[in-house]
C-alpha cells in the first residue's frame, strides 16, 4: 500500500514543552484526523479542548456531543463520510463507548478511541491515574472481536504512537484503542514534532473497482475489504448485524462463522506484525519485568537500581498491548527464571504474561490499586526477593 | 408489437435482491417506504448523494431495503451517526429513518440535541405505538390504557407528543401524517428533503401483529379506515395540542416550517467571525 506524507500546513513542527494530552491531540492532527467528537471527562478533556481550538485552523471539525454514546458513533458516521476520526474519554465514558467499539469492529470502521485511564471502578478517582481498563479494552464490548491497543509512556510517545494508531486503524480497518493514563496525560515534557515529510501516513483503502463489481465486505488479498467512497454511486449497505460480502444481513451460523473467522483472523494472523515491545537490559536478564504506560518508566528505574546491585534484571514494555506480544514473552521464558509484572491495577496483564510463559518460569505480580504510581523502591524490594530464589 | 414490461417506478430505489422484506402483512412501514421513494423522485435530488441511516427495530430495517448508501447502526444511535456523517460530508442528503422506540426512547437524548443544534438531517419516525421487533413491549408513545407485553394491565404512562417535542427542541420542519395519507407523506418528505436543517416527520402506522391484535383494534385495514375517518388535517396547528389518545381525533398536517441557521452554517459563521482569514474551513477529505 502506498504511504502518503503528512500535511505540512497542519503540523506544529518543532520542539514543544507540553503534556501528554496536548501531544496526543497534535499526534492526531499530524496523523490527518479531521473529525473528533467528545464529551468532557477528567482527566482526558484537554485533548478535545485543544482539538476544539485547533480544528478550524487545520480544516477539521470538532463537535461536543451530548454523551459518550453519541461521541463514539458520531466518529463512525464521520469515518464513513470520509473523515479520519477519533474520540477521547476516560473511565465511565469508556464504559459507555463499548457498544460502538463492537460496532466499529463489526463494520470494519477505521477509528481511534482514546482512554486516558483513571482509577475505577465507577466514578473512582477522576483526577488520579489507573491502568485498570486494560481488560475492558480487550473484552469490553459483547461478542468476539479483536482490537489493537497502544500504551504510550511519555508525551513524546503520545504524539508518535497516535500516528501509529491512525495508521493501524486504516491498515486493518479496525478500532484502535489509545490507552493512556492520567500520569502520562498530565505529565509535561519536551515533545519534538518532526517536519511533515518525516511523517508517513496510511491513506484510506478505497476500492478502484466500479460499482457493478464491488462488494463492500469482500476481502482483498490480505483479508481486509476495501471501502467505497460514499456518494459516488456504490450504494453500499453497512450493518452491525452478521452480514455477507454484499453487506446484507445473513442471520445464520455459516455466515457468522465466515465473518468471525475473517474479522478475528485479520488481527490474530498479523499479531506478530502489530505487536511491539520496547526492551531494556534484556540480553542477559534472568528476571524480566513487564510493565506498560507510566508504570514502565518506574519499572525501568527499579531495573537500573537492581543492576547497580548486580541483579540481572531487565524490562519488557509492551508498546502495543493488544494484540499481546505473546511470542516475545514466550521466547524470553526460555532465558528468564522469573517474570515480574508491574501494573496499576489488581492484576490484568499478568494473566497474559502467565499464559504466555506457560509454566516455564515463575510469574509474580506487583499490583497497585491506582491513584499513584508505584515507588521504584517497592518494585526493587520484590526484585531482590525474587533474585534470592530465582 | 413489442412486449412492454411494467416496472414499478420505485423499484430502482429499492434493493430488490433483498425481497421479500421482513414486515408483517398490514404493517404500515412498507407504505411509508413507498412514499419515500416517490418523494425522492419528486425532489429531483441527485440520488447518489442520498444516505439513509437507521437504528434498530422494524423501521430500523428500512435502510437495508433502500438502494442508497445506507447504514443500519446501533439501537438509538442513528441520529449521532448521521450527525457525524453529515458534518464529515456536507454534500450528502442524510435521512434518518427509524421507529418511535429507537428514536424517542433509547435515542431520545440524541433526538432533542440534534434538533437543538439544527443538524441538517431529515428524521422520519414511523410511530406504531409499540416495540415490534422484540414482540410488543410498551413504548414511550403507547397511548394510556393500551396493553403491551410489558404493560399487561395497560400503559399508565403519559406518551410523548412527538411534534411538540420536536418543535420545542428546535426542529425547523415538523409534520405528522398517518399511513393512510400517502400523498401527503410523499409531499412532506419531498419538502423536508429540500429543506435545510433538522426536519421531522412522524408517521402513525398500524402494527397488526402486536399492537392491534393485543388491543383488539382489528387489522391493518381497520386501522386505515380509522385513520381515514378520524384524521383531521390542521396545517399550522399548535404542536402543544397534538396529544394522541386511543379513540380521539388524530390531528395531522404540517405544523412547523421555519428557517434558522443549520449547525454547519452557524459553526462556519462563528469561526469566520472570530478567526477571519485564519479560518481553514472543512475540506472534503
Amino acid at each position: 500500500m502506498d504511504w502518503v506524507k503528512a500535511n505540512p500546513k497542519t503540523i506544529l513542527s518543532g520542539a514543544h514543552f507540553i503534556d501528554g494530552n496536548h501531544a496526543a491531540c497534535e499526534g492526531a492532527i499530524a496523523a490527518g484526523a479531521n473529525f473528533a467528537a467528545g464529551y468532557p471527562i477528567t482527566p482526558s478533556t484537554e485533548i478535545v479542548e485543544r482539538f476544539a481550538a485547533r480544528a478550524p485552523l487545520v480544516g477539521a471539525t470538532f463537535l461536543q456531543m451530548e454523551d459518550e454514546l453519541a461521541s463514539s458513533i458520531a466518529i463512525l458516521g464521520a469515518a464513513w463520510g470520509g473523515a479520519k476520526s477519533f474520540t477521547v474519554t476516560s473511565g465511565p465514558g469508556f464504559s459507555l463507548m463499548m457498544e460502538h467499539i463492537g460496532f466499529a469492529a463489526m463494520t470494519e470502521t477505521p477509528s481511534v478511541f482514546v482512554n486516558v485511564q483513571r482509577g475505577g471502578p465507577s466514578t473512582g478517582l477522576p483526577t488520579l491515574p489507573g491502568q485498570a481498563d486494560m481488560m475492558q479494552a480487550r473484552w469490553g464490548s459483547h461478542g468476539d472481536y479483536e482490537v489493537i491497543a497502544l500504551s504510550p509512556n511519555s508525551p513524546q510517545d503520545c504524539f508518535d504512537l497516535m500516528i501509529d494508531a491512525f495508521n493501524l486503524a486504516e491498515q486493518y480497518r479496525n478500532p484502535v484503542l489509545f490507552m493512556m493514563d492520567e500520569s502520562v496525560g498530565h505529565m509535561t515534557e519536551k515533545v519534538v514534532i518532526p517536519s511533515a515529510d518525516r511523517i508517513d501516513l496510511r491513506p484510506r483503502r478505497y476500492t478502484g473497482l466500479p460499482a457493478s463489481e464491488y462488494q463492500p465486505f469482500q476481502p482483498w488479498t490480505d483479508g481486509i475489504p476495501e471501502m467505497a467512497r460514499i456518494g459516488e454511486g456504490y450504494r453500499f449497505h453497512v450493518t452491525g448485524l452478521t452480514h455477507d460480502e454484499r453487506g446484507y444481513p445473513a442471520i445464520n451460523a455459516q455466515t457468522q462463522q465466515e465473518l468471525m473467522s475473517r474479522l478475528i483472523g485479520k488481527i490474530r494472523n498479523n499479531a506478530e506484525k502489530i505487536a511491539r515491545t520496547e526492551e531494556h537490559f534484556i540480553e542477559d536478564a534472568g528476571i524480566v519485568l513487564v510493565a506498560y504506560g507510566i508504570t514502565s518508566r518506574v519499572a525501568l528505574r527499579a531495573v537500573q537500581m537492581a543492576r547497580e546491585e548486580g541483579i540481572p534484571a531487565g524490562l519488557v514494555r509492551p508498546v502495543v498491548v493488544w494484540p499481546f506480544p505473546e511470542k516475545r514473552i514466550r521466547e524470553l521464558a526460555g532465558q528468564a527464571k522469573a517474570f515480574i509484572v508491574v501494573e496499576m491495577n489488581c492484576g490484568q496483564i499478568v494473566n497474559e504474561v502467565e499464559r504466555s510463559v506457560a509454566g516455564r518460569a515463575r510469574t509474580v505480580l506487583i499490583p497497585h490499586s491506582g491513584g499513584a504510581v508505584h515507588r521504584p523502591e517497592a518494585i526493587l524490594d520484590v526484585v531482590r526477593e525474587v533474585a534470592r530464589w530465582a | 408489437m413489442g412486449v412492454t414490461t411494467a416496472v414499478n417506478p420505485v423499484e430502482p430505489l429499492l434493493r430488490s435482491d433483498r425481497m421479500p422484506h421482513i414486515w408483517c402483512p398490514g404493517c404500515g412501514i412498507g407504505t411509508t417506504v413507498n412514499c419515500f421513494a416517490r418523494a425522492l423522485e419528486q425532489s429531483k435530488l441527485p440520488l447518489d448523494k442520498v444516505a439513509v441511516v437507521s437504528g434498530i427495530g422494524c423501521t430500523g430495517r428500512v435502510a437495508g431495503y433502500l438502494n442508497f448508501d445506507s447504514f443500519h447502526t446501533t439501537h438509538g444511535r442513528a441520529i449521532p451517526f448521521a450527525t457525524g456523517l453529515k458534518l464529515a460530508n456536507p454534500d450528502l442528503t442524510v435521512v434518518v429513518y427509524s421507529g418511535d422506540g429507537d428514536l424517542i426512547a433509547i435515542g431520545g437524548n440524541h433526538f432533542i440535541h440534534a434538533a437543538r443544534r439544527n443538524v441538517d438531517i431529515k428524521v422520519i419516525c414511523v410511530n406504531n405505538f409499540i416495540y415490534g421487533m422484540t414482540g410488543g413491549q410498551v413504548a414511550p408513545t403507547t397511548p394510556m390504557g393500551m396493553s403491551a407485553t410489558t404493560a399487561p394491565y395497560g400503559s399508565f404512562e403519559r406518551p410523548f407528543n412527538l411534534p411538540f417535542l420536536a418543535e420545542s427542541s428546535g426542529a425547523v420542519y415538523v409534520a405528522r401524517w398517518t399511513a393512510f395519507h400517502v400523498r401527503h407523506i410523499a409531499h412532506s418528505m419531498a419538502e423536508a428533503l429540500r429543506k435545510k436543517g433538522f426536519s421531522f416527520i412522524e408517521i402513525l402506522a398500524p402494527c397488526p401483529t402486536l399492537y392491534l391484535r393485543r388491543n383488539k383494534l382489528g387489522d391493518g385495514l381497520d386501522t386505515m379506515r380509522y385513520y381515514k375517518q378520524h384524521s383531521v388535517i390542521k396545517n399550522g396547528a399548535s404542536t402543544r395540542d397534538l396529544d394522541l389518545d386511543v379513540q380521539g381525533e388524530i390531528v395531522v398536517g404540517k405544523f412547523v416550517d421555519t428557517e434558522r441557521p443549520t449547525l454547519q452554517q452557524a459553526m462556519d459563521q462563528r469561526y469566520r467571525q472570530m478567526l477571519k482569514d485564519r479560518y481553514n474551513g472543512w475540506r472534503q477529505p
